[in-house]
């Protein structure tokens, strides 16, 4: 062995230490923050020791000791209501979320599966509404349902759920045309068992790391709908519309609205940070060899490569990006 | 010719079913339009049942879009319950000022985007890379409404550099373009860097270089023009992003456009301006990305092929 490689087998020994030394502090980070992220969710009273609707004495106070975010017009607590305004934020994007993924899932398998007349006007109906930008969606709903935080949870889910859609009905149709889910059928297996056994499964890493990335543009669709008062009502605490009512003062209190901004902002940038970190825990790739996230791990064998999947927008796909993109690679 | 024949075929349904979500909408919501026409006006059950049938709201429903579409095909959208104008007066009026807002944050997002994008990829990891990752750092953590809060705040009432109202004047629109426009300037950064990088490490570039290509044609004839093409889709499937963020933009900075006027509307429940507004709004999104895969289909003929197989 001559002293050249075997320099590079240790250079390479050690990058390989550092990779792994970074991603368990990445881990650790993670798990921290979104520890934080569901105290705050659970019990905000640990962290706001004043009721966000308390009427103080003081008015437009600006950032002090006692008020580390200052008062608003009313004397309430600006600290207060960011924490206690986390909820209805996290709420509907979390619950929009998950309601377009499993709308998603069901629809996607439904349109892969499903004899060809059913599964063609599905899937007309799926681009259809992936030819119209998501607040557009969000926004006629929320005309149709009235506002409130359900609504939001509902017209998140609906606007997402033909991106889902989409991404799941292509890979069924790959999945189809594997041997052990033709052998399942040859061998007299139902549909729906086929569905469950053999399909569900091997869409699991796929569809978690969709959701993962779609948190941080739920966030930002539920606070824009909010911020155009489409979501919780005033006094009740929420980034959105506290955003929105601080804009009107904001040249002489910019605290008003500057800390529920900072707010969304840092929140957007966790979710997206969770994103990525989700996707290295479960990279299709198979770059990492070693997958610490064990329900997950022995389900990557013949995972079809998740290129449909583009981080920063989940929801608008082209169908007709998506065959062009495949002749490329 | 068939690609562009075939693509416009395709949209046709898509434009359906606008239309028919647009037209559904005066029956889905709670209440039923003579009501919310004649609110406030102490009406009989009998003006409304009047109302009703003047408006043919008693015809069956496959009759009513019947109508509804010949209406819209005459570019007639019904009258706005509050100030019962024709609709299409009320959103053509301010088509021009979202069109100009949109226009402008696209500018934003391509003269940021596109060059710090190339930058970013010819040297990853230089000075410039690390601007452009601070750039669309910014830009996708930022909510557009945010930042536009924050531009105002230093911009505009700090150091009073344009007006933070919309008073009309050209310098108004500064503002509102780059709050628009700056996450999507990012979204494009990250694009192209990426192409970019890819690019340069394919067997056309290598080919080329090695056919004596100088640094300069491979730049501009390889890498930039095929990186170019998930740009300009992106660019395209962002259009109806930009144009539906408009509506927020235009209610910080105070501008009569559509989209202000579709988000007013959705709280007074006028529905025939929310049925107007989508109507508009879609069929511009749909014309946009049709325009884009024709742009796509003549700078990339591999596309062409890819749906004619598909």
């Amino acid at each position: 062995m001559t002293t050249a490689s075997l320099a590079r087998t240790l250079t390479a020994t050690r990058r390989r230490r550092s990779a792994q030394r970074a991603s368990i502090v990445t881990s650790i980070a993670m798990i921290l923050m979104i520890m934080l992220v569901a105290a705050i969710l659970v019990a905000p009273g640990l962290f706001a020791h004043v009721s966000p609707l308390f009427n103080g004495t003081d008015s437009l106070a600006a950032p002090s000791a006692n008020h580390i975010f200052g008062t608003d017009q009313l004397g309430r607590d600006v600290f207060s209501r960011v924490i206690y305004g986390a909820r209805p934020v996290l709420l509907a994007s979390l619950g929009g979320v998950l309601l377009a993924t499993l709308a998603g899932v069901a629809i996607g398998i439904v349109g892969g599966v499903a004899p060809r007349i059913i599964s063609v006007v599905v899937m007309r109906i799926v681009d259809m509404l992936l030819a119209l930008p998501v607040l557009l969606i969000a926004l006629i709903l929320i005309a149709t349902i009235g506002s409130g935080v359900n609504s939001i949870i509902l017209a998140l889910g609906v606007a997402y759920t033909p991106g889902f859609a989409r991404v799941v009905e292509a890979s069924v149709r790959k999945l189809r045309s594997i041997e052990y889910v033709e052998a399942a059928k040859v061998f007299g297996s139902s549909g729906l068992r086929t569905a469950f056994r053999h399909l569900l499964p091997n869409l699991v890493t796929e569809v978690v790391v969709m959701a993962s990335s779609a948190i941080g543009w739920a966030v930002l669709t539920a606070t824009t709908l909010s911020f155009l008062g489409l979501g919780v009502q005033l006094p009740n605490p929420d980034w959105g519309s506290d955003l929105a009512a601080g804009a009107t003062s904001l040249s002489t209190a910019w605290w008003l609205s500057t800390f529920p901004g900072l707010a969304i902002t840092v929140t957007i940038l966790i979710a997206n940070f969770a994103g990525d970190w989700v996707m290295t825990l479960i990279d299709p790739t198979g770059r990492r060899t070693r997958t610490k996230f064990r329900p997950l791990g022995g389900l990557r064998t013949g995972m079809p490569a998740a290129q449909a999947i583009a981080p920063e927008e989940p929801v608008a796909l082209d169908p007709a990006e998506t065959p062009a993109s495949e002749e490329r690679a | 010719m068939a690609f562009t024949l075939r693509r416009l075929l395709a949209s046709i349904p898509v434009v359906l079913g606008v239309t028919i979500i647009a037209f559904l909408l005066i029956h889905m919501v709670p209440g039923n339009p003579a009501q919310a026409m004649l609110f406030g006006s102490n009406a009989s059950p009998a003006q409304i049942a009047a109302l009703n049938k003047q408006l043919g709201l008693t015809l069956p429903l496959w009759e009513q879009y019947w109508n509804f579409i010949v209406q819209l095909l005459h570019g007639d959208l019904g009258n706005s319950f509050v100030t019962h104008n024709t609709v299409a007066h009320e959103l053509l009026s301010r088509t021009p000022s979202t069109l100009a807002l949109t226009g402008a944050a696209m500018l934003v997002a391509i003269v940021i985007g596109v060059p710090l994008g190339l930058v970013a990829g010819i040297r990853p990891n230089s000075l410039l890379d690390n601007i452009a990752r601070v750039v669309s750092f910014i830009g996708v953590a930022v909510p557009y409404f945010f930042l536009a809060l924050l531009l105002v705040l230093v911009v505009a009432l700090q150091f009073n550099l344009v007006p933070a109202i919309d008073d009309g004047s050209p310098t108004a629109l500064i503002l509102p373009a780059i709050s628009l426009g700056w996450g999507y300037a990012a979204i494009l950064t990250r694009l192209i860097r990426g192409r970019v990088i890819e690019e340069y490490r394919s067997d056309y570039v290598r080919s080329a270089r090695a056919r004596g290509c100088s640094e300069t044609r491979v730049l501009l004839g390889h890498v930039f023009r095929n990186s170019s093409i998930p740009a300009i889709t992106m660019i395209g499937l962002q259009f109806g992003n930009i144009l539906t963020g408009a509506a927020v933009t235009e209610v910080i900075f105070g501008r009569p456009g559509v989209g202000s006027f579709l988000a007013t509307s959705i709280t007074t429940k006028n529905i025939p301006v929310v049925q107007g507004a989508i109507v508009l709004i879609g069929i511009g999104y749909i014309v946009i990305n049709l325009l884009v895969d024709l742009v796509v289909g003549v700078v990339d003929p591999r596309t062409r092929l890819a749906t004619a197989a598909a």
